[in-house]
């Protein structure tokens, strides 16, 4: 068997990546027209971007903008929270489990947000009292449901047990993505349920879970401004009540949009790097990243002969087809 | 005579109307390598399965080291065991799977110590200590720290043994361990296992490698259909068969 042995001019062979001038011409185009969309906001003094600037920080509006961030943070955290008991209920072999959990992903889901946030700030009037003993029995303790029900709790309530439907939908379809070989393994492993939901599973479905779960949480973000019509308030609501007494409505509602922008911003950051960290395992190989042409370069540094024909000194199998085919 | 390890009579099992076992019945004494062969579909997967319970079984009994596995009877009831009792008896029976099911999220030392850890609680010093010896008699030491994406399948299967004799069990199935693997890649595999049976790992093996079986083997178990058509000696069983449907079998096999 003879080898073939690469000349000294074939080795020193250098790769010119394949080069696309339509893209040049395209990232023109848009720079151009991103700049002249700039140039207008900026120049257009109906924008005006002083008032802008003079209600961005102002207190009203900041508080407003801790108002929804806490109903962001609170109901996704609940939300999150009643969407993985949903989820793990929805795939329990127990058939009343699993119906509840479906009926109430139904009934969350199918009716508007708005209607369940009025629902519970009214739910004094369908249930006045709420009282615990034991059912059909004595009671021990008795509470106005007007006492217990603020625009805060309402909101809260309205919020989180929404999104809780909505999660239990993303965390299912994080659960169901994982091969039933792993939970195979971890039972085999002598695992109960819970370990290899808690160990195995759920480590796992995160990848899936977390991108969906981003946009519901920058959803929520903006469904807080829904908890108006219950009368708590928070950014749109801070805004609105400035504009309506100074009729400056458009800088106003761009404060708002910036403080939106702002956060979506820094909610964006986050999940970059929680994605990062359920990245774990599943990212491809670091020698696989690197350029075929860099690792011949390497091999040739390293006075390694070129890859071709070291891939073509390997005694049997490949090497002796492509002598065949010589 | 002593106790075998694990003892099956009359085990039944079917999925829906598809009857797979129709009443297997066998022993396997300790330190045995008993492969079991057969055509797909024979039901020799299921039956390693229903072993540690991942299959429930429909009739017929079976025990482990004297356990009777999946069930406790009562009179003349036998009563499903609950779920953490069934996983404590889980784990003194490794498995190894045809697609290696390790954890993709974990290192080959944290699938090692996972077990360990996890489940029988071992502290994790010693846990990690013990671990990294398996992965060394494995011959993977190197490997630690590697993810499962970053290991060749034959890699991955030698560190799918190391897991399950993490949890030092007493009996190990094999479910085709090489039947996902690259033809170059089995013959480790088979090293591994082949210095476990040495070392006298009771282990039942469902294999096509008829070397592995004739080589290692004590004892090989032929299924067909649902039954067991023939057991005995692998040289006996798989240069001079008895049975017609074993024949049929390893003639199409050895062509």
């Amino acid at each position: 068997m003879t080898l073939y042995t690469a000349t000294e001019e074939e080795q020193n062979l250098s790769i010119v990546p394949a080069r696309y001038r339509g893209r040049w011409v395209m990232a023109g185009v848009v720079v151009l027209g991103v700049a002249l969309m700039v140039y207008g906001m900026v120049t257009n003094q109906r924008f005006q971007w002083g008032t802008v600037g003079e209600y961005l920080f102002a207190a009203p509006v900041l508080a407003g903008l801790g108002n929804t961030l806490m109903l962001t943070a609170v109901s996704m955290a609940i939300g999150i929270v009643l969407g993985i008991a949903v989820a793990v209920c929805r795939l329990s072999p127990n058939p009343i489990l699993s119906s509840a959990a479906w009926a109430y992903s139904w009934f969350f889901r199918g009716t508007p947000l708005m209607v369940q946030l009025l629902f519970w700030f009214f739910m004094a009037a369908l249930i006045p009292k709420l009282v615990l003993g034991v059912p059909f029995g004595p009671s021990f303790f008795e509470i106005s449901t007007n006492t217990l029900i603020s625009p805060f709790t309402a909101a809260i309530l309205g919020l989180s047990l929404n999104e809780g439907a909505y999660m239990g939908e993303i965390v299912r379809s994080g659960i169901r993505a994982i091969p039933a070989g792993q939970t195979e393994a971890a039972k085999a492993m002598g695992m109960t349920r819970l370990q290899t939901m808690r160990r195995v599973i759920l480590p796992q479905a995160m990848r899936v879970i977390i991108p969906p779960t981003g946009n519901e949480t920058i959803g929520m973000l903006k469904y807080t401004s829904l908890v108006i019509v219950i009368g708590y308030s928070e950014l749109l609501t801070s805004v609105s009540i400035i504009y309506s007494r100074t009729f400056q409505t458009i800088p106003l509602l761009i404060v708002a949009a910036l403080w939106y922008l702002a956060v979506t911003a820094v909610l964006s950051v986050g999940q970059y790097y929680l994605e990062r960290h359920f990245e774990r395992g599943f990212t491809p190989m670091k020698a696989a990243k690197s350029l075929p042409g860099a690792a011949a370069n390497a091999r040739l540094k390293n006075g390694l002969p070129p890859a071709s024909s070291a891939s073509l000194a390997i005694p049997n199998g490949p090497a002796e087809e492509l002598e065949k085919v010589k | 005579m002593k106790e075998p390890i694990v003892r099956a009579r009359d085990i039944r099992k079917s999925f829906g109307h598809l009857e797979v076992l129709k009443g297997i019945s066998l022993d396997i004494n300790a330190g045995e390598v008993a492969c079991l062969l057969g055509p797909s579909g024979s039901g020799k997967s299921t039956f390693l399965r229903c072993m540690n319970h991942l299959e429930k079984i429909d009739g017929g009994q079976l025990w482990v080291q004297g356990e009777r596995i999946g069930y406790r009877r009562s009179g003349n009831k036998l009563h499903e065991l609950k779920e953490h009792e069934t996983a404590k008896q889980r784990a003194s029976i490794g498995m190894v799977f045809q697609q290696f099911n390790l954890f993709p999220h974990r290192t080959a030392l944290e699938n090692v110590i996972e077990g360990p850890t996890v489940v029988q609680r071992i502290p994790k010093e010693q846990a990690v200590e013990e671990g990294r010896q398996l992965l060394a008699r494995v011959g993977l030491a190197d490997k630690a720290d590697h993810y499962p994406g970053q290991l060749s399948g034959g890699q991955q299967q030698r560190v799918a043994i190391a897991r399950s004799l993490a949890l030092k069990p007493s009996v190990m199935l094999f479910d085709e361990p090489t039947s996902a693997l690259d033809p170059e890649l089995v013959g480790e595999v088979l090293d591994v296992m082949r210095s476990l049976a040495d070392s006298g790992m009771t282990m039942i093996v469902v294999t096509h490698e008829m070397g592995f079986a004739k080589e290692v083997g004590n004892v090989v178990h032929f299924m067909a259909d649902g039954q067991l058509v023939e057991s005995g000696d692998p040289h006996q069983v798989l240069e001079d068969p008895r049975e017609p449907r074993t024949q049929a079998f390893l003639s199409k096999v050895l062509a």
